[in-house]
């Protein structure tokens, strides 16, 4: 199957910063990718690129539309939950029901109201009478009810407590996902995403600086917790990065042998967050 | 179709208070003055202890009426139901006015944007479902709001002459209520081509601005009204500075109001000599489409589809959400 998303070149540059530089990636069917970077590093701009909200140069095709002629013809495919509360806050469930139903072509009006059910949400409720929380229950009932090819979330958790946090993925997951859908995440809250992840792409100062699917990032990097004995052996490795941790140093090692490592101590698939914190190391400095 | 059909439903749904409340409301406190006026009226009246009903003196003035005054008795009463519209489309103006600016400024300010961006609608479909809502939506339902309180307006004076022992049903006969709703339905296209440079102004500061969309839809058209007449710019067209407060200012600001265009239209003059016989003709669609022969409006209809599409290029474009 093509790819959903092959971009080339993309570079989008705001009045005082490049948000993307000259970037170029591919996101293949049935993935669920990650998208991680520090803020200001240009993820937002790269989703708003996708959706055609924004304009930029070089080129980019998302399901074999150009984002940038034929934004309204591809938001049939696509499906979109930016940050929390951009519903607007003087629809009733009932109206938002009814309008995405009648303008939406792939909209599911029985599987949204049995989502709904599963909610404390009323008919008769307005957006602005509801929590963050029940907000994104809406938004992401609509959504799901929606059958489309790419799902883009953008920290769509942001400000939600761990009941809805947790519900708001597992959700996805069950009822959702499948191997003709396509979802691209945005979040700072990574642990939380990890165990759902295929693909992750760290992006940095606008662009991409890593790009791989999980089992790769598995075989790539690996963690070890040395003895101090070992540490300068280890070290000589040139590790990525390093941390103390109850008088044992973790070494980070991209691309090392296994076998080596192995001798020096307890090895390991590093946690996101890690990997997200050694490779992003001088960002804000 | 059924899609642009639900986003007008939407902006209903989201202005029901301007498109809907407004002129009821409005309605409802005319009636309810007329009702107080015609109270006071008739306290004052019995207690000066004339009681003009009971003493047959207003029926013997009905009697006495010959058919040219039986006519103006009909023009009288149609008179009280178009009073009831004045009030209306004051209203109206401004409801259009300021729906127009918060058209497509509201909902980048609270980024509900990103959800109806999110939703296959094209920015042209979107743009033109707010023209609709604003210029033949709002006017549909305050010429229908318009016409129930005319008709209760006249209920009500012939009641209360009733109770004077007139017997005023017969005189009802005489009005053109049919003819009063057809005048102002009949308008209703004529407002649709005369407000399109204003609501096309108001709707591109709208969509453009990224603050204050008032102060900038206000502001430069004064400004720049104020520049021409301090350096006599249009002298260099052989023209007064009056001709560009006349024709750009108030075109681009007041044409929302509906009646503007009987007002500002530069051939004002000579419609007003078109009118004849009695003055309720004025209102007579023969003499309010006689706008539609002016160049005033219909290069107010194409400057207004100009600025509608820069509306749609900056609703497709304006990137701060």
């Amino acid at each position: 199957m093509s790819a959903v998303i092959t971009a080339n070149g993309l570079t989008k540059r705001y009045k005082s910063a490049l948000a993307l530089d000259n970037t170029s990636f591919q996101i293949e069917p049935g993935r669920i990718v990650g998208l991680i970077g520090p803020n200001g590093a240009g993820k937002t701009t790269a989703l708003k690129a996708i959706l055609g909200l924004t304009d930029f140069s070089g080129e980019l095709n998302v399901l074999g539309f150009d984002p940038r002629k034929q934004r309204d013809k591809l938001m049939g495919e696509v499906c979109f939950i930016a940050d929390v509360a951009v519903l607007p806050r003087w629809i009733k469930v009932s109206q938002a029901i009814d309008f995405v139903a009648n303008v939406h072509p792939r909209f599911d009006r029985k599987k949204c109201e049995a989502f709904l059910a599963r909610t404390k949400l009323q008919p008769d409720q307005r957006v602005r009478q509801m929590s963050k929380g029940m907000i994104v229950q809406l938004h992401l009932a609509l959504v799901m009810a929606i059958d489309a090819r790419l799902l883009i979330l953008d920290e769509p958790t942001l400000g939600l407590d761990i009941l809805y946090r947790k519900q708001f993925y597992q959700n996805l997951l069950e009822d959702y996902f499948d191997e003709n859908k396509t979802i691209i995440v945005t979040t700072h809250q990574v642990e939380e995403v990890e165990h759902i992840l295929t693909d992750l792409m760290f992006i940095r100062d606008g662009r991409i600086v890593l790009d791989a699917d999980m089992d790769a990032v598995g075989e790539r990097f690996i963690e070890v917790m040395v003895g101090a004995d070992k540490a300068d052996a280890a070290r000589a490795l040139k590790p990525i990065d390093e941390r103390q941790v109850f008088g044992k140093s973790i070494f980070l090692f991209d691309g090392a042998n296994r076998a080596v490592l192995e001798q020096l101590g307890e090895t390991r698939r590093p946690s996101i967050s890690d990997l997200f914190v050694a490779t992003m190391k001088g960002t804000y400095a | 179709m059924k899609t642009f059909y639900w986003l007008v439903k939407r902006e209903f749904w989201e202005h029901r208070g301007g498109f809907f409340w407004a002129p009821v409301i409005t309605g409802g406190i005319f009636l309810l003055l007329n009702i107080m006026g015609i109270i006071t009226a008739e306290v004052l009246g019995a207690r000066q202890g004339i009681s003009f009903g009971a003493s047959g003196g207003l029926r013997k003035v009905i009697e006495g009426m010959d058919a040219g005054d039986m006519s103006k008795v009909g023009f009288a009463l149609d008179i009280a139901m178009y009073s009831a519209m004045g009030l209306l489309i004051v209203v109206l103006g401004f409801v259009v006015f300021f729906y127009c600016l918060g058209a497509l400024y509201d909902d980048r300010r609270d980024r509900s944007i990103l959800f109806w961006k999110s939703l296959p609608i094209s920015d042209a479909s979107t743009v033109l479902s707010k023209v609709v809502s604003a210029t033949v939506v709002a006017p549909i339902v305050a010429v229908i709001v318009g016409i129930i309180v005319g008709m209760l307006q006249l209920l009500i004076v012939a009641i209360t002459l009733s109770f004077h022992g007139v017997n005023v049903w017969q005189l009802l006969v005489l009005a053109h209520p049919f003819k009063v709703m057809f005048n102002l339905i009949g308008y209703i296209p004529l407002y649709v081509l005369w407000a399109a440079p204003a609501v096309g102004w108001l709707l591109i500061c709208s969509a453009w601005a990224r603050s204050k969309p008032f102060l900038w839809a206000v502001a430069l058209p004064v400004g720049a009204g104020l520049l021409v007449s301090w350096f006599g710019i249009m002298g260099l067209f052989n023209l007064p500075a009056t001709w560009f407060w006349k024709n750009i200012v108030q075109r681009a600001l007041f044409s929302v109001f509906p009646g503007t265009g009987s007002i500002f239209s530069a051939d004002s003059d000579n419609m007003v000599s078109h009118v004849t016989g009695n003055g309720s003709d004025v209102l007579d669609l023969v003499n309010t489409w006689h706008l539609a022969a002016s160049p005033n409006l219909w290069i107010g209809v194409v400057i207004g589809a100009a600025l509608l599409a820069g509306a749609t290029w900056f609703r497709r474009w304006r990137d701060d959400s």
